[in-house]
């Protein structure tokens, strides 16, 4: 029953996509700019209630649930996809911000979806769309990359599937909302686990770094602004007060902030600083008081208009230069002043330098961790920030702009500030990072719960101060032992990069051997009695072997098997069975507990 | 305005700023040790003097010590580690 004329921006966006390939010309910067605009009216315009409730077999899906946590987050990412779209508006391909504005379709999807199963479709909508943000960068390590990053959101999703099929069959309820976190079930878990994947949790992170780094210079702005933002919208909804995301939001606090030491390449570095800084929104989440709440919305929102634009000043470098490294880069102050203004500003925000945005929005989880005395959190994140600053304050703009010049000629050539729409995005999202510092109840104000909170008072703004320019001072005393290596740092993902090639190894020779083994039996026995057996071989394939699949030795050995033809065959076949065994475990689930 | 212009003029005086920035950090630190007041502070430990800017800076030199430790272990490799 649709109950009021209520415009979802994900129809807006998704008929954007459809309608795309039609503008030409003149026309076409009109039209995409149009689109996200019209996207963010419909969010500015909409009253709270709930809309587009849908009975579909037996449930009952809510595609437009309106409250004041769904709304801020609306916000933040329709007033991104502007921002994002002026970024890339001179990119020719329709292709690539088809994609895009899909994948943001998705995540607004997700946003206002009142049920697991709508939240689902848009989730995995995400996924799908946003994994040729990754592939138009056409380079055999992003198509890897790609791959990869489908490989893991295809897991996650399958877990998060199986967590809904199970809360579903014991509650009975579909709907999303508050999860009886004191007694967690299976289910709960499960969900969890599919949340806080997308979350990019330690140590379920490493598809981030991968695709965010092997991204188009425009497809990591907008990556960077949605999967893990909305992943910590959903945590926010479902999962507040669950307290092992303190924990868990610490460690990614400070692993962030270790491997961002070791990076090389500007976004991978960026990317773990993403991971750092959703570890404060977890972390919030699983203090879960109104006031830490209200402390991750706040922090998500800043976090994405900042990580956006410090991801925008790095994909102009590389844009522009073609060079990732920070020991190809060098010196560039002189040749890109302003995009070096631009991400400094990102730099500073992300900081939470006092006047820029970071500061109004990450002291009120601080703050919220200490109200809830959890000190030994509230230290070690106040710790992380120090790192921040390190990295994203320092290390980035003196790596790229000053410091040693390791431009190669060409390099230093095609170096220079990029065209008006890249800079005008960037100009309109440092204003923001700088608006919201300096008049912070606009932010305040759209937060879900009332806040009585004042981020300026003197010894808050001391304490900052003093951590930030210690830290900096600490910078440039070790400045030799921080210099960017050529090297790269091994991080998760080396358990499907190079562990899965060592087992494929050492599972080929025994699997072979069966098959070459069955292929003799098949052979002798003749074709005459393998018809005749056919029925019965389907039959006990059915019913036996996959019945009791999880402990059949010929489950694990067909298993090998097919796993060992993937490995061989190409890397569509590779997607195709990727794709097909997550239906397989899916629809598994289904059937067993329906 | 050429921005270029400005960050060169600025960076010639790279002897001034840093001698600035000093000047800076030992105010701040007097300033947290003689001035600040500080009732707001949520553990007592905070009550040292100049505990912040301590912290700000062994938080720092910990950071860079620790993960290039880690680094050393293995973790950093050579570039082609993933190509076959």
């Amino acid at each position: 029953m649709i109950t009021d004329i209520w415009i979802h921006p994900t129809a807006v966006l998704l008929l954007g996509v459809l309608l795309m390939p039609v503008f030409r010309g003149q026309a076409r910067p009109v039209f995409l700019l149009t689109v996200p605009i019209l996207a963010f009216g419909a969010v500015l315009t909409m009253s709270q209630g709930i809309y587009a409730e849908y009975q579909f077999m037996n449930w009952e899906l809510v595609f437009g649930r309106v409250d004041r946590l769904s709304l801020v987050f609306a916000h933040i990412f329709t007033l991104f996809c502007i921002i994002a779209t002026l970024y890339g508006l001179h990119v020719r391909e329709n292709g690539q911000l088809m994609a895009a504005w899909t994948y943001v379709a998705g995540s607004l999807g997700v946003t206002f979806s009142g049920d697991l199963l709508t939240l689902f479709v848009f989730w995995e909508l995400m996924a799908f769309s946003s994994v040729f943000l990754v592939w138009y960068r056409r380079t055999d390590e992003s198509i890897s990359a790609g791959f990869r990053y489908l490989l893991v959101h295809g897991f996650g999703g399958v877990v998060l599937l199986a967590g809904i099929v199970i809360h579903y069959n014991t509650t009975g309820d579909l709907s999303f909302g508050q999860f009886n976190v004191a007694e967690p079930t299976l289910a709960i878990y499960l969900i969890m686990i599919g949340f806080i994947l997308n979350a990019a949790a330690v140590p379920l992170h490493a598809w981030l770094p991968d695709a965010y780094g092997a991204g188009t210079f425009m497809g990591s702005v907008f990556m960077c602004a949605f999967t893990t933002k909305t992943a910590v919208y959903v945590l926010a909804r479902g999962f507040a007060g669950m307290e092992i995301l303190i924990i868990l939001g610490v460690i990614m606090a400070l692993y962030g902030v270790v491997y961002a030491v070791l990076e090389n390449d500007h976004r991978r570095l960026l990317a773990y600083h993403v991971i750092s800084q959703v570890g404060y929104m977890v972390a919030g989440v699983g203090i879960g008081t109104q006031l830490a709440i209200n402390g991750v919305v706040a922090h998500a929102y800043a976090h994405i208009l900042y990580k956006g634009l410090l991801f925008m000043g790095c994909g102009t470098v590389l844009y522009m230069t073609g060079k990732n490294k920070f020991t190809e880069l060098g010196g560039l102050y002189k040749k890109m002043p302003w995009t070096f203004v631009f991400t400094l500003i990102g730099g500073l925000s992300i900081s939470a330098f006092p006047l820029f945005s970071g500061f109004v929005s990450k002291s009120i989880i601080v703050y919220a961790s200490f109200d809830d005395h959890l000190y030994w959190a509230a230290f070690l994140l106040t710790l992380a920030s120090a790192g921040t600053f390190l990295h994203t304050g320092l290390k980035v703009p003196y790596f790229i702009w000053f410091g040693k010049n390791n431009c190669s000629q060409e390099t230093w050539d095609k170096a220079k500030d990029p065209g008006w729409n890249m800079m005008t995005a960037m100009a309109i999202a440092s204003v923001l990072c700088i608006f919201i510092g300096i008049y912070y109840p606009w932010l305040y104000n759209m937060l879900p719960y009332p806040i009585d909170f004042q981020p300026y008072t003197a010894y808050h703004t001391m304490e900052v101060m003093q951590i930030l320019l210690f830290t900096a001072l600490g910078f440039f005393l070790y400045l030799k032992k921080i210099t960017p290596e050529p090297t790269i740092a091994i991080d998760m993902d080396w358990f499907y990069r190079k562990g899965a090639r060592r087992f494929m190894a050492l599972a080929k020779n025994p699997v072979e051997a069966t098959d070459t083994f069955w292929g003799e039996v098949y052979r002798r026995v003749g074709l005459a009695a393998l018809m005749g057996s056919a029925k019965k071989t389907v039959d006990f394939d059915t019913k036996g072997i996959d019945g009791v699949v999880d402990g059949s030795a010929y489950g694990v050995m067909k298993i090998g098997k097919n796993i060992n033809r993937t490995q061989t065959g190409n890397i569509q076949e590779y997607l195709g069975a990727g794709v097909f065994l997550a239906l397989i475990v899916a629809a598994y689930v289904f059937f067993y507990y329906f | 305005m050429d921005l270029a212009k400005l960050l060169e003029y600025l960076k010639e005086r790279t002897d001034i700023l840093v001698k600035l920035s000093y000047l800076v950090l030992g105010l701040l630190f007097a300033y947290d040790a003689l001035l600040l007041d500080k009732t707001p502070a949520h553990t007592w430990i905070e009550h040292f003097p100049g505990f912040w800017s301590i912290f700000g800076f062994g938080a720092c030199v910990i950071i860079i010590l620790v993960s290039k430790w880690y680094g050393k272990l293995g973790i950093m490799t050579r570039e082609d580690y993933y190509d076959n």
